[in-house]
This record gives structure tokens, sequence and C-alpha cells, in this order.
């Protein structure tokens, strides 16, 4: 049965529009040319490579549905498991099922903890056991590095043909693109003599794939990343952790758009009372420290919903409910200063001579607003927009930490490095929850980052004139 | 200079005015005290007395806006919004969850945030400026890329990770000091160390790289190509030209943050075991203690409009060319 989830229906929404998005630019060359000034910049596409396997994964875990449950041949109806499973989890079912007893190091065959083991006849010993699932497979245990370095190299290759193949393809595109011939294409994509920065990307999408198969191909024989307290993989967390991140990334920016667009724009143009009353209103937002409010609002929410459990049927409906709260919440309290941004543009634009012309030819305000202003505000909308992103990435684990993020029984980098931090104090330590935590989540906000000043760059026009003056005198 | 600062003061009124209504309907509106009641004392199997009770032992057992049943001026004064909102004009905070004054854990919790929020201010800024300073005189070479690099690295990385790792690796692995805690006098010291020291590594990043384009902006003004053109060596202009003028906008930004410092910092403060506000403000969330995050809200606001008086007025004192309108 398959469960529409509110956030799910947002996610699609979404990619939709900027498919949408995509398909628009693209036919219109005035606006494709700060994209082109993206992909040109090295860090740039380097940034994008490391983001589509974490977007694919987030939209995977984005379908959700309800397994049936197996029932007596002969029942018509037909029952479904409470629990809510997405399509992630479908291709991830070997992680998901394959749970240890408690914590087990990565690539561990044996348990990280002694256990009273019985020998038979009565004899106890306490030992390490071997795990159910971690190298299960090995009969000899000293078989394992020979077995890891097999896994690995299998896996790299694997990467590297899938890899081999999409470059090849990407060569062919680019031949038959410019009318030229195979080998100067190749010669010039290895030179770096493209304009789109094409060695960077490649670069980059080869270590990525190769890194994905050989996890992939170890994560068949081993817990990679480890087992958390109660025996789950810790990869599988990690991996389910993506969505939450992303989701509360992209939602909240989808949430402050219209009001941020909305007010800054009509607080720029009309003036008067209009723009008092929405500075007025940022004004106030602002003054109260972020957290706080978040905080306030977050508590009040969880009130709303504890106190009314007959509203949401599974337990997943209901975190899901508390996370797109969160996204509204997140997205009421930072529109503020990208409104006061776009506020700021339109009061330069309205002065200019083809607003001043439009408004001489009698065009309404409303037409003047949507043909005139927001094209000419819309770098704005999409540096900051890029901008935020990592922002709100980070925001969610601290939230989370404070106890007014996303539900505690959602998987996200917060509640991981939540649970995990009282672990690194433990004797003997267990290091490798926090440290997958760590990875995930840099490699996600650094990538992130990286993107967004790479937009930033091509879309800033001040940014170029002040990289100009900014160089060393000759 | 005394009408500019009372027009601001004024500026300030309806703006705490608005604070104060956004407070009300959050904590009474979105939810009736019943619902809260009802939160506290566990969803499931609560009686109305009990409920009754709860609001009667923190006087939310009162109409929200008007009160039918006094007389005279208590009609208005004898509601939740005035009792519980309106007093907070006059810093009357009322009592928390445990029957403590609000008020009076305010004042003896707002030292020992400043106690860290201080040092990790002034101490960052020293460090985020010469950091600053370095990749602007190196400007488009190696070293300034890779500044950058490096600066947006350590802006990808978690607060909670620098809290996480500098606990384990000063005060477990090498037993530099302690792990968490807090001590009045001289004491103080050796527990604020390590969250100062945190603190400011997790800053310089953003930071760092803030100054960075300031400096950079600054260095494509005219003034600096005239001091060159004048032949003055390079460092010169640097530290004597823009550094000067590049103040400006760096210590007036900083203006607006110092009244913040009071109230803390969530995270270190509850990482580190120390008894100020912003531990104050995580127990209180954790323990849904509502009349306590209702009273910080309405504090951060005050501050942060404090903040931003001072920002004018700073900005009238540093700047000449702007002049008190």
């Amino acid at each position: 049965m398959i469960v529409v989830l509110w956030t799910d229906v947002l996610v699609w929404l979404l990619a939709a529009a900027l498919a949408g998005y995509a398909w628009y630019v693209h036919r219109r060359e005035h606006l494709a040319a700060p994209w082109r000034r993206v992909s040109q910049s090295a860090s740039g596409m380097v940034a994008l490579v490391v983001l589509v396997p974490y977007i694919l994964v987030g939209l995977a875990d984005s379908l959700h549905f309800r397994p049936r449950l197996e029932t007596e041949p002969g029942a018509n109806v037909a029952v479904h498991s409470v629990e809510v499973l997405s399509v992630l989890d479908l291709g991830l079912a070997p992680l998901r099922r394959n749970t240890e007893r408690t914590y087990s190091e990565p690539f561990a065959a044996r348990a990280y903890a002694r256990e009273t083991v019985e020998l038979g006849s009565g004899r106890v010993a306490r030992e390490f056991p071997r795990l159910r699932f971690g190298g299960a497979h090995l009969a000899d245990e000293g078989e394992r590095g020979r077995d890891i370095a097999a896994r690995l190299a299998r896996g790299a290759g694997l990467g590297l043909v899938a890899w081999l193949a999409g470059t090849l393809a990407l060569v062919a595109a680019l031949a038959r693109g410019a009318d030229a011939a195979y080998a100067d294409t190749w010669r010039a994509l290895w030179r770096g003599r493209t304009r789109a920065a094409w060695r960077a990307l490649l670069v980059t999408a080869a270590l990525v794939l190769a890194a994905a198969f050989a996890t992939a191909s170890l994560a068949s024989g081993y817990h990679v990343l480890g087992t958390d307290k109660v025996g789950i993989d810790v990869l599988y967390l990690a991996l389910k952790s993506v969505r939450t991140g992303l989701i509360i990334g992209a939602l909240t920016t989808l949430v402050m758009l219209p009001f941020a667009l909305l007010l800054g724009i009509m607080a720029g143009y009309f003036k008067g009372w209009v723009d008092d009353t929405i500075q007025y209103l940022y004004t106030t937002l602002n003054s109260i420290p972020g957290v706080l409010l978040i905080a306030a609002a977050v508590l009040m929410m969880q009130v709303y919903i504890d106190t009314r459990p007959e509203l949401f049927p599974t337990s997943a409906q209901r975190a899901d409910l508390r996370l797109l709260f969160l996204c509204i919440i997140l997205g009421l309290t930072n529109w503020t200063g990208l409104a006061r941004l776009l506020r700021g543009e339109t009061l330069k634009l309205r002065e200019l001579e083809f607003i001043q012309a439009a408004q001489a030819f009698g065009v309404g305000p409303a037409r003047i607003l949507t043909r005139h202003v927001l094209p000419n505000v819309m770098h704005l909308v999409i540096i900051s927009l890029a901008m935020d992103f990592s922002g709100l990435v980070l925001a969610e684990a601290v939230l989370s930490y404070v106890g007014v993020g996303v539900d505690p029984s959602m998987i996200s980098f917060g509640t991981m490095i939540n649970a995990a931090r009282l672990e690194i104090a433990r004797e003997p330590m267990v290091w490798w929850v926090l440290a997958a935590a760590f990875i995930f989540m840099f490699a996600l906000v650094l990538a992130a980052n990286l993107f967004a000043d790479a937009v930033r760059d091509a879309f800033d026009p001040r940014v170029r004139v002040g990289r100009a003056f900014a160089g060393k005198p000759a | 200079m005394i009408a500019y600062i009372v027009r601001r003061l004024l500026y300030a009124i309806p703006i705490l005015i608005g604070v104060n209504l956004i407070t009300f309907a959050l904590f009474f509106v979105v939810n009736t005290p019943d619902d809260m009641a009802r939160m506290q004392l566990g969803v499931k199997r609560v009686t109305q007395e009990a409920i009754d009770n709860w609001k009667a032992e923190r006087g939310y057992d009162k109409p929200l806006l008007y009160n039918a049943r006094a007389r005279g001026s208590e009609r208005l004064s004898d509601t939740i919004f005035f009792q519980k909102s309106v007093r907070l004009f006059v810093l009357d905070f009322g009592q928390a969850d445990d029957r403590r004054d609000i008020a009076h854990e305010i004042r003896t919790r707002m030292w020992p945030s400043l106690a860290v929020a201080l040092p990790v201010f002034l101490v960052g800024m020293a460090v985020n400026i010469t950091f600053a300073l370095l990749m602007a005189f190196f400007r488009a070479t190696y070293i300034d890329f890779w500044g950058v690099v490096l600066c947006v690295a350590l802006m990808s990385i978690s607060t909670l990770f620098y809290i996480i790792s500098g606990q384990f690796l000063v005060s477990k692995l090498w037993r530099l000091v302690p792990i968490s805690g807090y001590d009045g006098g001289l004491d103080a010291v050796r527990f604020v160390i390590l969250p100062v020291i945190i603190g400011v590594a997790s800053g310089i990043g953003s930071g760092a790289r803030w100054y960075r384009t300031i400096f950079l902006e600054e260095i494509g003004k005219d003034y600096v190509r005239t001091a060159r053109a004048k032949g003055l060596a390079e460092t010169t202009v640097l530290f004597r030209h823009v550094l000067k003028n590049a103040m400006i906008p760096i210590l007036t930004g900083a203006v607006a943050a110092i009244p913040l410092l009071f109230l803390g910092s969530l995270l270190t403060e509850s990482f580190f075991g120390i008894p100020g506000l912003g531990s104050y403000t995580i127990d209180a969330i954790g323990s849904q203690d509502f009349a306590v995050v209702r009273s910080m809200v309405f504090l951060g606001s005050v501050l942060y409009i404090v903040g931003l008086i001072l920002t004018d007025i700073s900005y009238t004192l540093a700047d000449p060319r702007v002049r008190f309108e």
C-alpha cells in the first residue's frame, strides 16, 4: 500500500519545479549564461558530482509504502504492516535486515564486547562471539584481510568500468555536438581545454563511483561502518539520514520563498505604509533570537501533536508532520534576511528608466512587479537559496541536540550524533557512529558550500567587478 | 545626540509590543493552557481536577484577554494576557515550574554566561581579523586560495563536532582541564578555557572569510589606489589605511552582538555544564517549562533591540559621514 507523506509530496513538487526551471532556462540564452559560468567553475562541478548521489538517495527515500503482510491463503483482506518503508529501504534490504545484537567495529567479524557463550556440557566461557552477519561467510577468520582487499578491488574495478562507460558516452556526445573528431575531444578533455570544467567533473566522478561500488561490494559481507548500540548497520543509518538533512535544507527554502519574494518586493516597490508595515514585521521577527523562537514554536507544536494522537495513524506520519512543521517554522523565521535584500534591490530598480517607462505607459503594478522587477531580482533569490542550504543542514543537527529538532524516532544526523556523543566517553570507546555522521555530513555541507560559492560567483555581478579590482597591483 | 537616542528608544517600543504579542499568541493561543497541562501531566488518564490544579498553581486559570467576572480595571488586568505577557515589560518574569523566581535566576546566571561568551567574542574577533588580514595581504596567491578553502572546510563542520572532539582530546585523552563544571572566582579560568578555545575555533571559518571580503572590498577603493600612487609600501597601505577603514563595518557589526553575549550559548554551556542562561534555556526546553522559555524569548529580543540601538549610535560616533537623522 502506497503511503503519501506530506514531505514526499513537497519534495517531488520541488523536483518537478526544478526540472521545469531547468527546461525553461535551457531555452533562454540570457538565463542560461550564469549557469554556464557555474559549469566552468571546477570547484562547482566537483561539488555537484558529490551532491548528486545525496540527492538520488534522498529522492529514493521519498517514495513510501507499507509492505503487505503474509496472510492466510484465502483471506480477502490485505493486511499491511504499520511500518512505513521507502524505495531506498528496498534497495538496502540486506543492510536493514542484517542486524547484530549490539556494537561491532567496522569490518569486524567478532563482537565488540565479551559475551558469555555456552560451550556445551554445562561449560561456559567469556569470549568475543562471531557476528551474525559481519564476516559470517568466512570459514577462516585469518582470511578476513584478503577477503576485504578482494572485495574492495572488485567493487572499485566495477566502479571504474561504469565510469569509463560514462566517460566514453560523454566524449561521444561532446564530439557530436562540436562536430569534432573523437580523439581531439578526448585530448581537449584531459588537458582541461574545454569550456565547462569536464576534467574536474570526471576525476571526481571516478572517485565517487569507485567509492560507491567498493562500499556496496564490501557491505555485502561486512558492516562497513560498524553497528550501533542495538546492532543496526551504521551505513544504513547514515544513508537514511540524508533525506532528513536534504528536506530541512530544501523545503525550508520553499516555505520561505513566497514570503520573502512577495513582502520584499512589495515593500521596495510601494514604499509608504506598505513598506513601514513590512519592515515592522520583519524587524519584530528578527529581533527574537532564532534558536529561541524556533524552540518556542517547536515546543508548542509538540504540545499540539502530543495532545491529539488520534490524527496520526502511524508513527512515521507523525514524525513526518513534525518534520514538515519544523521546516515551516524554520522558513517563517528565516525569510527576513532575503526579504530585506529584495527590498533594497527593488528600491534601486524602481527608479530606473525601464520601470518608469512602464509606469508612464500605464502598466499596472502587478504586471510591473512580475514582468520587470521579479526577473531582475532572481539572481539574489538563487544566490541566497544556495547559500542558506548548508546552514540549514547544520542547524538540523544542533536543533535535534537541543531537543527541538526532528522527531526522536526519525533517523537524522542530529539524532545520530545525539545518540553517539555519550558512546565516545565509553570504555572501550565507540567512535564509528560519530565518525560516520561526521563524514556524511561534512561531505554534504562542504559540497553545498562550494556549490553555493560557485553559484554566487556566477550570478552576482558585484563579485566579478570586485574581483577585477581586488587583484594585486602589477 | 540625546534627542537621537530618545527617538531610537521610542522606535523600540512598537517592536517590543510586537514581540510580546507574538510570544503571547505562540504560548497561549496556539495551544490552550489545558493542552499544556495535559502535556505536562501525561496525555492519557489525566483528570480535569489535576488540570485545574496545574493551571491554578501557575496562574493560568484566568480568561485570556477579558475577564467578565472581575470589576473595574481588573476586567483587563486579571487576565492571562496582562499577568503573563504585559508584566514582561517591567521585567517581571514570574516563577519557573520549580517555584524559583525567574528574574533572580537570570541575574545570577548571566555572569557565568558572560565569562564564556565575552572571551570567545574578543579572542575570536582578534583571531579572525588576523587570519583575514593575512589572506588579504596574500590575496590572489596560493596562500589566499588555500586559506579560503580551509575556511570553507572549517565552516562545513558542525559545532557539535568541534565540542565533542575538543572535549575528547583535551579533557579525556590529554587530561589538561576538567571535562565540565564551573566554579566562581579565579577558579573559573580552569573551566572556561576549553569552551573559549572551542568557541573561537568553531567561529574561525565563517568569521575570517567574512572579514576577508570586507578587507578586499576596502582594498578596491580609490583612496587605497591614491595611497599606493603616493608610493607607500603595501604593508603600510594595508595596516594604516585599509585596516582602519575596514574596522568601521567590523566594529559596528560587533556592537550589535555585545548585548546578546549575556544570553550565552546553548550548546557550549550544556556540554560543559556551565550554569549560565544557555543551559538554563536548554533545561527549560527539556522539561517543557513554558514560563522560562517565554521569558528568555522576551529577554533575547530586548537585548537584540539594545544591540541595534548601540549599533546606530556607534555608527554615528565612528563614522563622521553619518549624521544623527
